[in-house]
């Protein structure tokens, strides 16, 4: 009888009690979620040019934090430094694409992934070795101010990474949908050599994408490195990530959004109200947990695409 | 295939020879030998490099200031551990045997120093985790070859709620307290709670526990529940990006800064500095002074650095970090030192872990040392591996240092010490170990 009143009644009758506070929970959570779902983008930019899951997404946005602070640290002005740090990014993309794509064409999915582990540890053994191991301060003027409407408790902060994410995900979603560039992404990725058939240039098709994911990697980094400073830790917030993806669906960018939203609410009131129940931190595990229930009913995630191949 | 087995045996036999040689010229060469455990790389190298750097610089000065230790040469090797358990085992195996063998091993990970705590009787290398590690080694009766001084994570955590009964008005007016614990989820994180738990019960405070999942970048749901449950006081036991995060949530919240204290793993100036002015007033406990102006940091930028001041604050010298690296090398080598006026010698691990058993650091040693005030004077024996007067300092962020604030805040010895002796007696259970009189 307490174990059912510790799971099912309890946990109810607290959120009654204080509805504000559900709120300043859910409201907590959407923002946290908007963090995850900026880590995820990358992520699905990559999955949907190439079918691969880049295990580097990552350490991308940890050397691209690194860079952008190690160029403000040497006095370069802070627009002059994202300018740079993104001629980086699209310097990387031309590397990868030329040393490690280029040989793989063709190649089983399961091989791209292999190469993207061991890209994984090229940007976090380059970005230490350029920038060294230390936490830098990033501070780019993002007011991180606390206030509360209505007594609920809202932090500028996490308001704007919410609107650069909402921004960030409009881009994209005009780029993959409304471009022929876009279309041209999508097609590379049912089918290189189809797509390569048809005259889609596909050397460049992976430039543009890991640019794109590269930039993406740079808004994840600035806001994440924002929050707790710029260091190694960056490279981990691919873990939350993974339950993002799979709950919306590796190749849509609609879906990183929304799942990453549901996750962080999930995440939140979780580990409020059933956490104690449990002896706390249980927001990490409860999200794979999330993810994976919901993976039986729907494999393909919220707006991933049913693939049906017939044998 | 003839002329490559002969090849090979030939290249065999070289290698075996040279190692001997190696080997033999070093007991000839009288060396004492220190295995460093680092993190330069990976999620925890901020709170690493400075340590590493520490323990590097003190062997450095030893070697060019006196001549080593009583004659004897200091080698050290470092094994980068990435702060993982098991490549740090790896490492700890790598070297325990290297120049004779290692006179005594501080692991800088309480993982890392759960795992070795069976090998060190095996090995004959004595432990000294400072600070971490198992709790109940403080009772060397069951636990004869690791010793934690200065203090335990649970003299730490009563040494804390000493501090805020001192900062109240009293031990009485503990009651109708209310105190937080942010913990890092992991082995180390939850050290404090026990002690914390029976220190409740005692003086009546309510105890909010909050867990924080490893690495610790997303805490908004603590904080959201300090929030709500407002408690008096927040005791966190953070690690890496945790305290940061932490630092920042807590000001996004308005909790007081100088109601937040952290362990001291908790208290580093890569903690703060994220967080800019939003870290002044945050406190943290220490087991030592932060800062360069005492006369063995003066020594340090002199011969190691060669007198460049600028050199040596980039390589972390002062940092509270690096601090505790010296102090910790300070305690190794002085208990090598013991040893080998003991044995009138190069002492081995053996040795070293019997001068551990009577070491003592009074306040005329620390000022020798050019550490006056820097540290509380330790005197260990052999039932007690903690010293027998564990406690912490409470300093305080100032925007640009940590300063100590008050005096020294002693530990409950007398909540704790049984509380030691209990876990003791049941791992020595569990274990089948024998207990040493002492």
């Amino acid at each position: 009888m307490e174990v059912l009143n510790t799971f099912l009644i309890a946990p109810f009758l607290d959120m009654a009690d204080s509805p504000i506070f559900l709120l300043e929970v859910v409201i907590g959570g959407l923002m946290a979620g908007v963090m995850y779902s900026l880590v995820a983008l990358g992520f699905v930019l990559i999955y949907k040019a190439s079918g691969v899951f880049n295990y580097a997404q990552g350490a991308m946005v940890l050397f691209a934090a690194l860079t952008l602070v190690g160029l403000m640290e040497n006095h370069v002005p802070i627009i002059v430094a994202i300018i740079l740090t993104m001629a980086v990014m699209v310097g990387v993309a031309m590397l990868i694409e030329r040393y490690m794509l280029r040989p793989l064409v063709n190649q089983a999915q399961i091989i791209l992934f292999m190469a993207c582990i061991g890209l994984n540890f090229v940007f976090e053994g380059a970005g230490q070795i350029a920038w060294g191991s230390n936490v830098k301060k990033l501070d780019i003027g993002i007011p991180e101010n606390s206030f509360e409407i209505g007594g609920v408790l809202l932090n500028a902060f996490d308001l704007t990474a919410a609107i650069t994410a909402a921004i960030l995900v409009a881009f994209l979603a005009v780029f993959f949908q409304k471009t022929a560039i876009g279309r041209a992404l999508r097609a590379v990725a049912d089918d290189h050599q189809a797509a390569l058939s048809v005259g889609i240039p596909l050397k460049t098709i992976w430039v543009i994408v890991w640019s794109v994911s590269g930039f993406v990697a740079l808004v994840a980094g600035i806001m994440w490195g924002g929050k707790a400073g710029v260091q190694f830790s960056l490279v981990l917030i691919a873990l939350k990530a993974l339950p993002v993806l799979i709950l919306g669906g590796f190749e849509s960018v609609p879906g990183a959004i929304i799942g990453g939203l549901l996750i962080g609410v999930f995440e939140k009131v979780s580990e409020v109200y059933w956490g104690p129940a449990f002896g706390g931190a249980i927001e990490g595990w409860f999200a794979y947990m999330a993810a994976l229930v919901f993976l039986m009913f729907r494999p393909q995630g919220l707006f991933g695409e049913k693939i049906i191949e017939r044998v | 295939m003839k002329l490559r087995s002969l090849l090979l045996a030939t290249a065999g036999i070289a290698v075996g020879v040279t190692g001997m040689i190696e080997s033999k010229a070093a007991f000839a060469a009288k060396e004492v030998f220190f295995p460093v455990m680092v993190y330069r790389t990976g999620a925890y190298a901020p709170s690493g490099v400075p340590i590493a750097n520490g323990f590097r610089d003190y062997y450095d000065l030893l070697n060019k200031r006196d001549g080593g230790i009583e004659g004897n040469k200091v080698v050290w090797e470092e094994c980068e551990t990435k702060y993982n358990t098991k490549i740090g085992v790896e490492c700890y195996e790598k070297l325990k045997g290297k120049h004779g063998g290692a006179v005594i091993v501080s692991p800088y990970s309480t993982g890392l120093t759960y795992q070795l705590i069976p090998k060190a009787p095996v090995d004959n290398v004595p432990i000294l985790s400072m600070g971490y590690g198992r709790t109940a080694a403080a009772d060397g009766r069951v636990f004869p070859w690791v010793f934690n001084f200065p203090s335990t994570y649970w003299s730490q955590a009563s040494a804390f709620v000493q501090y805020v009964g001192n900062q109240i008005g009293g031990l009485d007016k503990l009651s109708g307290q209310h105190i937080a614990h942010l913990h890092h989820n992991s082995a180390y994180g939850k050290e404090a709670n026990p002690t914390l738990k029976a220190l409740s019960k005692k003086f009546g405070f309510k105890l909010t526990v909050l867990a924080v999942d490893h690495p610790g970048q997303e805490q908004k749901a603590a904080w959201l529940q300090i929030r709500r449950k407002r408690p008096d006081w927040v005791f966190m036991s953070g690690w890496g990006v945790m305290n940061q995060v932490a630092i920042k949530e807590g000001n996004s919240i308005g909790y007081p800064m100088d109601k937040f204290v952290g362990n001291w793993w908790s208290g580093s100036d890569a903690d703060v500095i994220p967080a800019g002015d939003g870290a002044i007033g945050y406190k943290s406990t220490a087991m030592h002074a932060a800062g360069t102006k005492f006369p063995l940091f003066k020594d340090i930028i002199k011969h190691v650095y060669g007198g460049d001041a600028a050199k040596a604050k980039a390589n972390n010298v002062g940092e509270v970090l690096y601090n505790r690296a010296i102090l910790n090398a300070v305690f190794a080598t002085e208990a090598v030192r013991k040893a080998a006026k003991a044995k009138g010698g190069t002492p081995t691990g053996a040795d070293v872990r019997k001068a551990l058993e009577t070491f003592s650091i009074d306040k005329a040693r620390l000022k020798a040392l050019g550490l006056a005030g820097f540290a509380n004077p330790v005197s260990v024996s052999c039932k007690n591996h903690e010293g027998t007067s564990p406690g912490v300092f409470i300093q305080q962020w100032t925007g640009t240092a940590w300063k100590v604030q008050g005096g020294f805040v002693p530990a409950m010895s007398d909540v704790v010490r049984p509380l030691v002796e209990k876990a003791a007696a049941a791992y020595a259970k569990e274990n089948k170990i024998k207990p040493a009189s002492c």
